[in-house]
């Protein structure tokens, strides 16, 4: 009902896919919103959730990108008529002509992990909708970037100004995730019109671990030609990018934020890059910390350390040898990024000397000649913020970009002002969730009008309907310091030269001779004529006749600033896409211990040119928190999907969050090279090491397992098997489906997988019979309700099912194939309940070993989804053989008290229980 | 993330818990520190009837000693047992394992009867209540029985206490002579349930055999076990003999598979752990029995 | 013997910080539902509800726990610490508030109510902690904006050694 008000919501890849927030006749992915349930509390509304029973046709279901991609997968969005929904490929100078002159050519491919920054504090939202005029308001803390806005008032099918968006002035956490809250608000939005009140939601945690967005996952690959002396020649990016179910705007963003930058801090100029988009059953992607900046440093600087291996070069000196130099600044890079400012062999030096790296590389000998596993990696990279609202339009093609228009900019806005009394605010429209926008726009007006920090009061929640704001406004790609402050620091010089200039009248003296210190307007050197800044700015309110000439009257300085490089990408796809570019580089040293697979971070630097330090607290907070999440990345969190693209982290007891003694004791370096780009000479930062330490471990986990087949996250088990040479596959993980071949229609498969034998007191016939009646099964499978025979191979029942204190009731189909009297039967059934909902199919075959004595086989697949399986990923196993057990004691009761009946059977319920029957 | 309506029940007494269990049985929750069954009722999991809170039954956190074991009551809280000396010195492998348990902010309130209650197949007390075969307390309102730990834990989440039951108690034997105790676990991360936990206690003869051995693992099958070591009683308390221990236990158990581990790699952390904790074990055992 | 119907809303009486407070609750009220929403405290956060985050710490008849595994009929009469507690009658930041403010141990402060009634507890019960005594305390707490550095900083300073 409420979907019948909202338009779909479009993004840049122009597909036929309709993005609803609201699931309409078809289920892509665990967690998309099926029903919004209203009512006067949570406690209630989840009472009333219960009520609600969907009757799903199964489909099969991939959350692999390459098996979404293989010819006989099932399309996600039929329209389209292809999982890869998007598919462009780039060439930047003559790549192939490079390879072809390459002394040496080294080449990787690899998964990258899907994992999420998960803000402590979830979705937050209320909705309204008011008649006359008729307006919706959303209070939420949305994070932007109000771009987002305009596709909101599309979806909702008003114009701009009735919908009024306005955001928290604080945020519990964001790193990108709450940009992609702005469905739900639509779909609240609608509800609330629909019901005429206003509606609130507060996402819980189980609902964020499925539902909110992740960071992509990919399965890339990249080719690196290099000249024997190291000199990196050309790269090829293959980026396989699994989008989710929908392609949920501003992606296919995160594919094309690194791309203008493809070369990293090198001087390579011959680049091509291939971009394909897949949709799977999975939630759909979005900004994350970094935003595709940890999956492109996997690629660009892993293979820079295999080049270094294949050529014997020392990784560090690999790279200084291609790094841009200083005098090259501003650089302008092949697929057009121009970098601000740089000196990267500076950054290089001083990190390999934190890390006394000679001695480092001494005591990895020594640690090898114990037998140890140690090693080393690094990894060097830009930090581009401040970006250019254009970039996202490199998914269309030059002539589609003509068709559609231009675009450009990514517009900085702040407004500073006086008020009668003197006193001074700023707003500063950039949606913080932590990163210390207050305190920073706080010190920087201060500092412009003489004042201290505490006299100034910084607004940083936006109000779509009374801020200015535009479409880059929000708190993402480090804006804040690369594009925010700059408009801040410009609106407060407005409002300083206004004060000046009448302090200077009042004063008799030259404005240029006026500077405000301590509260004051003075004249340079003579401090004791000075006027209090608050009284002149008073002025401008109280006595505008006194003002000089010209001046206009009050202090209410506006400043729309648009970074004047951030052009349209031009037609050979070459895109200025951010202001400034920072710099980092990490370097890592681990052992992994044999045994146990532990890894232990023996030792972290990591380097940074932020340009001018604004606030060095906030500075080296950013640092340490992206060096978390970069950490987190390397070594533990993923969202893991079974291979019937279940959720399996649906808890943080099973997403493994980093805590406090997981993190390694992290050395930090800085240097600056201001930006030119702004007054401060200050760079955005923020992303940091949550880029680069995912490739810095894997780099330092291959040097110490001497190869580069290292997939994150390094979890004990991986890193024992692989430093043991052992087999691995992750438990029920969709990767473990890739490569097999076509499968059956209505074949199941999921991570539940077993077999067993039991031995029967009854010949096979009389086991067959048995098997294949429903009131046997009725009696011996546990908690069986009813069971319900629907035609002869075709059986309903009600199952209710409680182990370990956790109960469901289900209900269940099971339908019986390639039936062979006596020998075997196929099971497929499916089963849904409160808990979860499942489908699976088995294989019955029966043996004759003596007289009255028959031998069963059975094996099984099934896929639970739902409840179950997101939040109880463990007990699914284990489970399932408490089950079968407890069904084979009864069966084998029942065949000993009924031994010659000839009644059917289904074992419909045997697989049914196995199936279904997780709880 | 809240739960269905329950009745809740605050009986002061034992006798009152009886009544309610007659009552309810097992459309129940008996809820101590609620660590793990809060998070299973916020969930909808569980989803009872009522939810006996046992808190205001003093009797139940009571310790006593008698010869030869320490009794904790049901509702003594793991931080509690912690800081308590008489019974860390008593049961020495109880002051390996609880450092290994949760957080600080979860063991303040969890209780020693709710772990092993709970019956998580990872989960430390119960681990070290196998291991040392021990026991647990049931009353019922048609009584009470002991279970030996060794038959209480049926698999996952999965005991022998039956609906109309409540732990009252768990018996831990005391520190044995000549005896010593190991304990060691690895997780992915601190606090975690443990992907695998060993704990050893062995005692060692005159002559430097082994006179007794037990040998515990948590985390590897469904529920915690305690593997047969009978072929190595009389064996030399050796380095040696630890690791043979071990790796002839890797080889028959047989692992759960999980999201965080395979079974082979959980075979090889009995390998490694257990051959750590048990020559640890026979290291300090002959140590006492030297010195004794 | 207390019983309370599902449907029954129940007076429940509590000390929180020192003053006594009382409001209706079901029974399957959260002791934080019923903080925040009965009570209007909305120091206290709530960021899993599963018990793992720690966000929604408090100090309960003095031992720092998480409130999202209580049910507010379990704790009447008792006696509650919350972070609104923490500070001068005056509003001045006690001294570990004070650390934590100078160290920039919070960023968006989500996890921070949590943390220092947990810190404020675990100081009292071990004053002189070294930094991996810290560190393992804090690992029953998520933050993910800090990378946790500057929270030992803070805890470190604020304990005086
Ligand atoms: S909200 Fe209580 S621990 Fe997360
Ligand atoms: S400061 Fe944001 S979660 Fe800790």
């Amino acid at each position: 009902m409420v979907a019948e008000t909202i338009s779909p919501i479009p993004s840049a890849v122009r597909v036929p896919i309709k993005f609803y927030p609201i699931a309409l006749d078809r289920v892509r992915y665990v967690g998309e919103p099926i029903a919004v349930v209203i009512a006067e509390d949570r406690y209630v509304a989840e009472d009333a959730l219960e009520l609600i029973s969907v009757d799903y046709e199964a489909l099969p279901a991939t959350a692999d990108p390459e098996a979404a991609m293989a010819d006989n997968a099932t399309l996600l969005h039929e329209d389209v008529g292809s999982n890869v929904v998007h598919h462009r490929t780039f060439q930047y100078g003559d790549p192939d002509g490079a390879f072809e002159r390459a002394d040496r050519v080294v080449k990787l491919d690899w998964r990258y992990p899907r994992y999420a920054s998960t803000p402590m504090e979830t979705y937050g939202m209320v909705a309204n909708f008011e008649k006359q005029p008729d307006r919706y308001t959303i209070w939420s803390n949305f994070q932007g970037p109000f771009i987002l806005h305009a596709l909101m008032t599309g979806a909702l099918g008003v114009p701009g100004n009735r919908l009024r968006l306005i955001t928290s002035p604080h945020s519990g956490g964001s790193f990108g995730i709450k940009q992609a809250m702005f469905p739900y608000m639509v779909l609240l939005a609608a509800c609330s019109r629909l019901l005429g009140c206003p509606v609130k939601w507060i996402e819980d945690r189980l609902e964020h671990l499925t539902a909110s967005s992740t960071g992509a996952d990919r399965a890339d690959g990249v080719e690196a030609a290099f000249s024997k002396d190291g000199e990196l020649l050309a790269l090829k990016f293959n980026n396989i990018v699994n989008v989710g179910a929908f392609v949920r705007a501003p992606e296919p963003a995160s594919v094309y934020r690194m791309h203008s930058a493809s070369n990293g801090c090198y001087r390579v100029r011959d680049i091509a890059v291939e971009n394909r988009l897949v949709v799977t059953n999975t939630t759909p992607i979005g900004l994350n910390r970094g935003y595709g900046g940890p999956q492109f440093y996997y690629a660009l600087e892993r293979v820079m350390d295999a080049g270094a291996k294949a050529l014997a070069i020392d990784p560090a000196e690999i790279r200084r040898r291609n790094f841009i130099q200083p005098e090259q600044f501003p650089y302008k890079a092949p697929a057009g990024a121009t970098y601000d400012s740089g000196n990267y062999e500076t950054g290089l030096k001083k990190a390999l000397d934190l890390a006394a790296y000679d001695a480092l590389k001494e005591a990895r000998e020594e640690a090898r000649a114990e037998g140890k596993l140690f090693g080393i990696g690094m990894a060097a990279g830009i930090e581009p913020s401040g970006s250019n609202m254009a970039y996202v339009t490199l998914a269309q093609t030059p002539e589609e970009r003509a068709k559609a228009g231009g675009r450009s900019g990514g517009l900085g806005t702040a407004t500073v002002s006086v008020d009668p009394s003197g006193s001074v605010t700023v707003k500063t429209v950039s949606t913080p969730a932590g990163q210390g926008h207050q305190t920073v726009a706080a010190q920087v007006v201060a500092d412009a009008l003489g004042l201290r920090p505490d006299q100034i009061d910084v607004i940083t929640e936006v109000d779509t309907l009374t801020s200015a704001w535009s479409l880059a406004s929000g708190n993402y790609a480090n804006r804040f310091s690369a594009v925010v402050i700059g408009a801040i620091a410009n609106a407060a010089e407005k409002v300083a030269t206004k004060i000046k200039l009448i302090a200077a009248e009042n004063l008799e003296v030259a404005p240029e001779d006026i500077e405000l210190v301590g509260g004051n307007a003075q004249v340079v050197g003579v401090p004791e004529k000075a006027l209090p800044v608050r009284r002149l700015a008073a002025q401008t309110h109280w006595h505008p006749a006194g003002l000089p000439e010209q001046m206009e009257p009050g202090l209410f300085e506006t400043t729309i600033m648009n970074p004047e490089m951030l052009d349209a990408p031009d037609d050979q796809d070459r895109v200025a896409s951010a202001v400034t570019f920072g710099y980092v580089f990490d370097l890592a040293a681990v052992e992994i211990h044999k045994d146990t697979g532990k890894i232990e971070v023996v030792k972290y630097v990591s380097v940074h040119d932020v340009g001018n330090v604004l606030n060095e607290i906030v500075v080296e907070g950013q640092i340490y928190g992206g060096f978390a999440h970069g950490i987190a990345g390397a070594l533990l969190e993923e969202f893991v999907y079974d291979a019937g693209a279940n959720p399996q982290a649906g808890t943080f007891a099973d997403y493994l969050c980093i805590t406090a003694p997981e993190i390694p004791d992290l050395t930090i370096g800085h240097f600056n090279t201001p930006s030119p780009h702004n007054t401060l000479g200050a760079k955005g930062m923020g992303d940091g090491s949550s880029m680069l330490a995912p490739t810095a471990i894997a780099n330092a986990a291959a040097d110490a397992l001497d190869t580069f087949d290292v997939n994150l996250p390094l979890t004990l088990n991986k890193n024992w098997s692989a430093a043991n040479g052992r087999p691995y596959e992750r438990a029920g993980a969709a990767k473990a489906k890739v490569g097999d071949g076509p499968r059956e229609e209505g074949a199941v498969e999921g991570g539940l997988k077993g077999e067993g034998t039991v031995e029967l007191s009854a010949s096979p016939i009389e086991v067959w019979e048995l098997l294949l009646d429903p009131d046997t099964l009725a009696a011996v499978v546990p908690g069986c309700e009813e069971l319900t025979q629907l035609s002869d191979d075709s059986f309903s029942a009600e199952v209710k099912i409680g182990v370990a204190g956790i109960k469901g009731v289900y209900s269940a189909r099971i339908d019986l194939r390639d039936k062979i009297e006596g020998e075997s039967v196929r099971l497929v059934g499916k089963a849904s309940g409160g808990l979860g909902f499942g489908q699976g199919e088995g294989v019955v075959e029966l043996e004759h070993i003596s007289e009255n004595r028959t031998r069963l086989s059975y094996s099984y697949s099934a896929n639970v989804g739902g409840k179950v399986a997101a939040v109880g990923q463990r007990m699914l196993g284990t489970v399932t053989k408490l089950l079968i057990g407890q069904f084979f004691r009864g069966f084998d009761k029942r065949l000993r008290n009924v031994n010659g009946n000839s009644r059917r059977v289904s074992i419909g319920a045997i697989l049914k229980r196995l199936f279904q029957g997780r709880y | 993330m809240k739960p269905v309506a329950f009745e809740y029940c605050r009986p002061d007494t034992l006798e009152e818990v009886m009544e309610l269990l007659t009552e309810f049985g097992g459309d129940a929750s008996i809820i101590s520190g609620g660590v793990s069954l809060g998070a299973m009722l916020n969930m909808r999991l569980v989803r009872p009837k009522a939810l006996i809170d046992i808190n205001h039954v003093l009797e139940l956190g009571n310790v006593e000693f008698d010869d030869a074991t320490a009794i904790t009551g049901a509702l003594v809280r793991q931080a509690a047992a912690q800081k308590m000396t008489s019974l860390m010195s008593g049961v020495p492998l109880l002051a390996m394992s609880l450092p290994w348990v949760g957080h600080y902010q979860t063991k303040s309130r969890g209780t020693l009867g709710g772990s092993v209650a709970h019956a998580d197949p990872s989960a430390e007390i119960p681990l070290t209540l196998v291991t040392l075969g021990g026991s647990v307390t049931l009353r019922s309102p048609s009584g009470v029985r002991e279970v030996a730990a060794r038959d209480f834990f049926h698999g996952l989440l999965t005991t022998d206490r039956r609906p109309d039951e409540l732990i009252t108690a768990l018996n831990w034997p005391l520190r044995r002579a000549s005896t010593a105790y190991a304990f060691e676990e690895i997780a992915q991360r601190h606090g975690d349930f443990a992907i695998t936990a060993v704990a050893a206690e062995a005692t060692v003869a005159i002559d430097g055999t082994l006179a007794n051995v037990s040998f515990g693992l948590g985390g590897v099958e469904d529920h915690p076990i305690v593997a047969d070591t009978a072929e190595f009683i009389g064996r030399p308390a050796t380095r040696d003999t630890a690791k043979e221990i071990a790796e002839v236990v890797a080889d028959i158990v047989d692992p759960m598979v999980d999201l965080q581990a395979n079974a082979d790699y959980r075979r090889q952390l009995v390998r490694v752990l257990g051959s750590r904790v048990l020559s640890s074990a026979f290291n300090e055992a002959s140590a006492v029995r030297e010195a004794a | 013997m207390l019983r309370i119907k599902p449907d029954q809303k129940q007076r429940v009486t509590l000390t929180v910080n020192g003053k006594l407070v009382s409001g209706y609750a079901q029974p399957r009220l959260l002791l934080t539902d019923f903080l925040r929403h009965e009570m209007g405290m909305y120091g206290t956060h709530v960021g899993c509800e599963h018990g793992v985050c720690g966000a929604c710490t408090i100090i309960i008849d003095d031992v720092a726990t998480r409130s999202c595994l209580r049910y507010a009929v379990q704790c009447d009469g008792l006696e509650l610490r919350t972070v609104e507690g923490l500070a001068e009658p005056d509003g001045k930041l006690n001294t570990l508030q004070k650390a934590f403010n100078e160290n920039g141990a919070l960023q968006c402060g989500f996890c921070t109510a949590g943390i220092l009634m947990s810190a404020t507890k675990f100081l009292q019960d071990n004053p002189k902690p070294d930094r991996d005594e810290i560190k393992e305390m804090l690992s029953g707490h998520i933050c993910r904006c800090t990378g946790y550095e500057q929270i030992v900083r803070a805890i470190f300073q604020a304990s005086g050694q």
